[in-house]
């Protein structure tokens, strides 16, 4: 086991991380912790929860090289973590389903979630569904405009949706808005943060919840190709699908461990999410890393194609992964993204998570650098169903209304003409 | 200097010091240092000096609503300093009250400072506990500077000799679970945790979170050593149709207020 090697003070990575909230909060932080730390260790938890990620999520998640969208990437070989076949359709599952499962141990009978993309709101209701819980899911306004598919979808499972109209109307602002509720609802009610970030236990605990991603992807690569891989790939947002597939490698110190953030519209333009390219250390919802912030210490507001990029700060183990140097990060503009989403679509038959399409953009760069000897390990971390009108709309495949254009309407454009 | 050389005064007249809440910058910067000025005038103790933040937490509508009004009207982290020194100079304590990125973003050490050579008495704290806040209390102490700290309705005996312990000023109880904002009646909860509160420390013990109106202030004032208002002066503001209106809201309620502390124990 690694998970304790990086951890050097109580809740930080380095010196990232803390608990950075409302005194209010400490009782149920604390809960949380002693009941998960239990949990983890009692043979009952555990073995339910590997049951429901073999009968119901559909773990293992199995890997595909993908070698026509290899071609796109100096030759290297690419080989594809499928978090997008889990149910749900993303890596999300994972640990919504531990948390749910602490939830009934501690006795309370609500969960609360907030979404970006809509993926981990998506599986919250999943999860609540499952376990007979209420659930509510808070969500940017914008996003819900951008993401209109995955609110019903949680609503068809019975969660209520709540939109955000604060602030800049997405993710950040689902978050506020989720710790308002629960400072007022603790008693009954379990915080389901969705990502690697948020007051601890939540990173380490949700790190661990993913971590079967690496730990499956290490020995499936193992044998396919009988070496380890040169770099493991994933994009960044709050980075729970990256701190998934990174963690069992961290030790493997011959294994590259490079994280896409979402640079927008470029990271000089100011419209983008590359907290490591432009943030600064800070604190936002209860943890010290990286943030982008202004001279006052205000949030600036990201910008992303991607709804589940799409977030001012990050999680504080990735800050700490960068700064001892065992990670690397780098930006990726929605064009870059949206090219590679594309191309795995019509070189594999495989539609990408939006998000997911930073981590296949990085691979295309990171393959050229390396050249045809690499081995990469992408994780394609979500499926792009949820992405089809916004990605419709970004290839000119609908007209403002949504209706289609066809290949003879005037002005029409396949895929690949346009970016 | 402190407030709980304030607070002292008030427990002196058998009565629970007022403390009220506006953030700086709201309807701008001189404006909200005015409405300052007007609930010294009426009677306000303690004037807590509200950082506007992007992302206040702790915060219910009404607060966040002027916290980002004020950041569009272009309020900085300095102007606090300004505004703690004009509040000072009217004769009441100066409390500023803030979530902790902006005072990281500035330097803890070099706000401490600032703030102490404006005549800040020191800070309110939401998002900081004290396992948190080493370099802030080293900082606190350095420049003598108030350190209040959250306790709420959850709070173990544990977490409550914790953040007791470290506290300098007074406590700040929280009168429920829940954010800022008025609230028909001041829960049972507040008493109770005043009442653990007080096992732990011999500091003041102040009540905030949904206070609103005189009878609320008289019936807190009755057990707790300070009262905390908040949302319900900052809304006399942001719901007036003009400055002066505002003002003048602003003015009836504190004094509805600071007579409502008076009557508390009588």
């Amino acid at each position: 086991m690694t998970t304790t090697s990086n951890v050097p003070a109580y809740g930080r990575f380095g010196g990232f991380g803390g608990r950075y909230v409302p005194e209010a909060l400490i009782p149920a932080l604390e809960q949380l912790e002693e009941v998960w730390r239990k949990a983890v260790v009692d043979p009952e938890f555990v073995g339910e929860l590997e049951r429901l990620q073999r009968t119901y999520t559909g773990r293992p998640s199995i890997i595909t090289e993908v070698p026509r969208f290899a071609e796109h990437c100096g030759g290297a070989r690419v080989i594809l973590k499928r978090e997008d076949l889990n149910h749900t359709g993303s890596h999300k599952i994972n640990n919504v389903l531990g948390q749910a499962l602490l939830t009934k141990r501690m006795g309370k009978t609500r969960v609360i979630a907030e979404t970006g993309a809509g993926q981990h709101g998506v599986a919250t209701a999943t999860a609540a569904a499952l376990l007979g819980l209420e659930c509510v899911v808070y969500m940017g306004r914008k996003d819900t405009e951008r993401q209109a598919l995955n609110v019903a979808r949680m609503r068809l499972l019975g969660a209520e949706v709540v939109a955000v109209d604060n602030g800049s109307k997405t993710l950040k602002d689902a978050v506020n808005e989720a710790f308002r509720d629960w400072v007022a609802n603790v008693d009954t009610t379990h915080y389901v943060l969705g990502t690697v970030t948020g007051p601890h236990p939540f990173p380490e605990m949700v790190r661990d919840f993913h971590r079967v991603i690496g730990v499956e992807a290490r020995q499936q690569v193992l044998d396919l190709v009988g070496r380890l891989p040169d770099a493991v790939l994933a994009c960044v947002g709050g980075g729970s699908n990256a701190m998934g597939i990174f963690h069992r490698f961290i030790d493997d110190r011959s294994v590259r461990l490079i994280g896409f953030e979402a640079g927008g519209e470029g990271v000089e333009s100011g419209k983008h999410a590359a907290r490591f390219s432009a943030g600064i250390p800070g604190v936002l919802h209860g943890a010290f890393t990286y943030v982008m912030q202004d001279e006052d210490g205000q949030t600036v507001e990201s910008h992303s194609v991607s709804a589940g990029l799409d977030y001012p700060s990050v999680g504080p183990e990735h800050a700490h992964l960068l700064e001892s140097g065992r990670a690397e990060y780098r930006p990726i503009s929605d064009v870059e993204a949206m090219e590679a989403f594309s191309l795995l679509s019509r070189t594999e038959g495989i539609l990408p998570a939006i998000e997911s399409a930073h981590a296949l953009a990085g691979a295309m760069k990171v393959g050229r650098e390396l050249g045809p000897d690499a081995v990469l390990l992408v994780n394609l971390s979500g499926r792009g169903d949820k992405d089809v009108h916004t990605a419709a709309e970004w290839f000119g495949l609908i007209d403002d209304d949504g209706s289609p254009r066809l290949p003879d309407d005037d002005g029409a454009k396949g895929m690949g003409e346009q970016q | 200097m402190s407030v709980a050389t304030v607070i002292e005064k008030c427990r002196a007249d058998n009565r629970a010091a007022l403390i009220g809440y506006l953030p700086v910058g709201f309807p701008s910067v001189e404006g909200s240092i005015a409405a300052m000025k007007v609930l010294v005038e009426s009677g306000v103790d303690i004037v807590e000096i509200g950082v506007p933040y992007s992302d206040p937490v702790m915060d219910g509508p009404v607060i966040q609503d002027a916290a980002v009004r004020a950041l569009a009207a272009g309020v900085h982290l300095t102007d606090i300093f300004t505004a703690a020194r004009e509040v000072s100079a009217a004769g009441a304590g100066a409390l500023v009250m803030t979530y902790w990125n902006p005072v990281l973003r500035y330097g803890v050490e070099r706000f401490a400072a600032d703030l102490a050579a404006a005549g800040g008495a020191g800070l309110i704290t939401p998002d900081l506990i004290p396992d948190e806040a080493g370099d802030w209390i080293a900082a606190a102490d350095a420049h003598d500077l108030d350190k209040v700290f959250l306790v709420a309705p959850s709070s173990t005996p544990e977490r409550l000799e914790a953040v007791t312990s470290q506290c300098r000023g007074f406590v700040y109880a929280t009168a429920v679970m829940g954010v800022t904002g008025a609230r028909a009646s001041v829960g049972v909860a507040a008493d109770a945790l005043v009442s653990r509160t007080r096992e732990h420390t011999d500091l003041p013990v102040c009540v905030g979170l949904g206070v609103s109106t005189g009878d609320q202030a008289a019936q807190v004032g009755r057990y707790a050593d300070g009262v905390i208002v908040g949302s319900a002066l900052v809304r006399c503001l942001t719901e007036a149709d003009s400055d002066e209106q505002g003002l003048e809201a602003l003015g009836s309620l504190a004094r509805e207020l600071a007579e409502g502390v008076r009557r508390g124990r009588s």
